[in-house]
């Protein structure tokens, strides 16, 4: 499959601090990658330069195969991107706004209407569009930023935090728009928001110190996010030998009164067996929940090892 | 191409989106006119007087010529004002960013930008000239003196204006901008005056000097020296703004 964005040993100095060291990666159709990391991590910069708005010390980057240094113009036809403060005009309305950016990105005379249609469309723009930018609240601005950025139907599109001063109702409908966009677009979205990475994203890359320190899909995150660990409780207060002679169960470890912790093999999930002795020796069982490493804690985990 | 009129179109519609580009429109006309009119006056006292001179100057070296000389200072004044905005207010808004990551080169957005402030700054020359040409109701003009007048004045305005657009394109502070185009140009204009000193005469000096080379055009003159002179000028602080505008993506 071609790669929309190849980016190879990426660096980045600011006189002598390196913002951004040896970063490496790739996005394909149809992936959505999110970009993590701590303010400060290099998240922003590395954005900057796959847009071409920031050289980058050395490094290659192609997008859609063209290189951004070589043949930048070809190059950025196929980028759409929303900076972490959106680029608007403040005395234009959003209409007007909308259409010069058409204008820029090369559409053709006779389909920016169209264009521009349906890009208010997606972003619920429709009914602001005869308001002026600087008169529309941080929300709706930022949803200008985000039509700007998918306006021309780029092959990829970069958001550098795209819910930021959002409400929920707005974020979800972001995030929805994010995923629909990741279906035939590719999709490079920074935040430092987990959920939303867990929510909205098909893969998930940690920033820290301008290095990537984690490059995994989601899929292969949420296994390093089972811990084998059961949550308890029950009515009655169980008889810790039986339990522990349920074949892979390791070790118990009491949270409170009636409600402990059973830590098991990865390989041998005993929850069946559990949640049946337990109705059986009529303990009454009142909850039974797996418990998960949240994304906080691997991210917390991940940079404090490389801190150290 | 495309893209460069897209950019010109958009600055120039901007301008005048906020009051800044009609008041000074309105002030530049207002002054001028009084100017004009001053001028108008004096010829009307002196005209008997003239009559009876042989060779003696006419209605366009009376009321012209001043009129130009006068409107080339205010502009001088004023193209700082107009251009100090042009890029640096993009850099401070965070806009550029939407400029550079569109496929445009920066050649584009430069001269972009530049045509759109100097389509501004055309028009201000235009109303200008229409001052001299309401003496045409009542007297008689002559046309090669006024062309080389407006000639005069629209390769300053473009020499202005390339000045305006390189100081906004290095500096991140509008009001440094207007500074430091007018502090350029108040000095390429005066660097005349210091030669007339001891008459001791430096050709460098006198040479790089605005005001000699504007002048030299408004008596009627118009040699390429002058001319080439205007050109190298605006297109020397051009591709500066370029290579400025450039480097900001190699280095921050």
């Amino acid at each position: 499959m071609a790669k929309l964005i190849e980016a190879e040993h990426l660096y980045r100095y600011y006189g002598r601090y390196c913002a951004v060291n040896d970063v490496s990666f790739t996005l394909a159709k149809g992936e959505v990658l999110g970009f993590l990391g701590p303010n400060g991590a290099g998240k922003t910069t590395t954005m900057q330069m796959l847009c071409g708005n920031l050289a980058p010390s050395s490094g290659q980057i192609k997008i859609n195969g063209f290189d951004l240094l070589d043949q930048p113009k070809l190059a950025k036809r196929n980028l759409g991107y929303l900076p972490d403060i959106p680029p608007l005009y403040k005395d234009l309305s959003v209409q007007e706004f909308l259409h010069y950016c058409a204008q820029l990105h090369g559409i053709a005379n006779n389909s920016i209407v169209h264009a521009i249609n349906i890009a208010k469309e997606r972003c619920g723009l429709t009914n602001v569009s005869h308001r002026l930018i600087a008169n529309l609240s941080k929300g709706f601005q930022q949803r200008v930023g985000i039509a700007q950025a998918i306006l021309h139907n780029p092959e990829v599109i970069i958001l550098d935090e795209p819910t930021v001063g959002l409400d929920p109702i707005q974020i979800r409908e972001i995030r929805n728009l994010i995923s629909e966009l990741g279906q035939d677009h590719g999709v490079i979205l920074s935040t430092h928001i987990l959920t939303e990475v867990q929510e909205s994203c098909s893969h998930v890359q940690i920033i820290h110190q301008g290095r990537l320190i984690l490059s995994e899909s989601i899929a292969g995150l949420n296994q390093t996010i089972n811990t084998g660990c059961l949550q308890v409780t029950t009515r009655l207060t169980p008889d810790a030998s039986v339990l522990l002679a349920i074949p892979g169960v390791s070790s118990l470890e009491t949270m409170a009164e009636n409600k402990i912790r059973i830590h098991h093999h990865l390989t041998n999930d005993p929850a069946k067996t559990i949640a049946e002795t337990i109705i059986a020796a009529g303990w009454e069982l009142l909850e039974l929940t797996p418990v998960k490493k949240s994304m906080e804690d691997i991210f917390i985990a991940l940079t404090r090892s490389s801190d150290s | 191409m495309n893209m460069i009129l897209t950019i010109a179109s958009r600055e120039f519609k901007t301008l005048f989106l906020s009051p800044l580009a009609w008041t000074v429109v309105a002030i530049l006309q207002c002054i001028l006119a009084y100017l004009f009119l001053t001028q108008v006056e004096t010829f009307n006292l002196i005209q008997p007087k003239l009559a009876s001179i042989e060779g003696a100057p006419g209605l366009t070296d009376i009321v012209v010529t001043p009129l130009y000389g006068n409107a080339a200072i205010i502009l001088l004044l004023v193209t700082p004002l107009l251009t100090m905005r042009l890029i640096c207010e993009e850099r401070r808004n965070k806009t550029l960013s939407l400029l550079l990551s569109a496929p445009i080169s920066i050649i584009d957005i430069i001269i972009g930008k530049y045509l759109g402030i100097l389509c501004l700054s055309l028009l201000m020359v235009c109303l200008i000239t229409l001052m001299p040409l309401s003496l045409m109701i009542g007297g008689e003009l002559d046309f090669g003196k006024l062309f080389a007048n407006l000639l005069a004045l629209l390769l300053l305005v473009t020499a202005f204006t390339a000045t305006g657009l390189f100081m906004s394109t290095i500096t991140d502070h509008p009001i440094i901008a207007a500074m430091g185009t007018f502090g350029i140009l108040l000095l390429l204009w005066i660097l005349d005056w210091a030669t007339g000193m001891k008459d001791q005469r430096s050709e460098l000096f006198e040479y790089l000097s605005i005001l000699r080379h504007f002048q030299n055009l408004q008596s009627g003159l118009i040699s390429s020296v002058d001319i080439s002179y205007f050109l190298l000028f605006t297109a020397t602080f051009i591709l500066l703004s370029i290579s400025s505008l450039e480097n900001d993506r190699l280095q921050k």
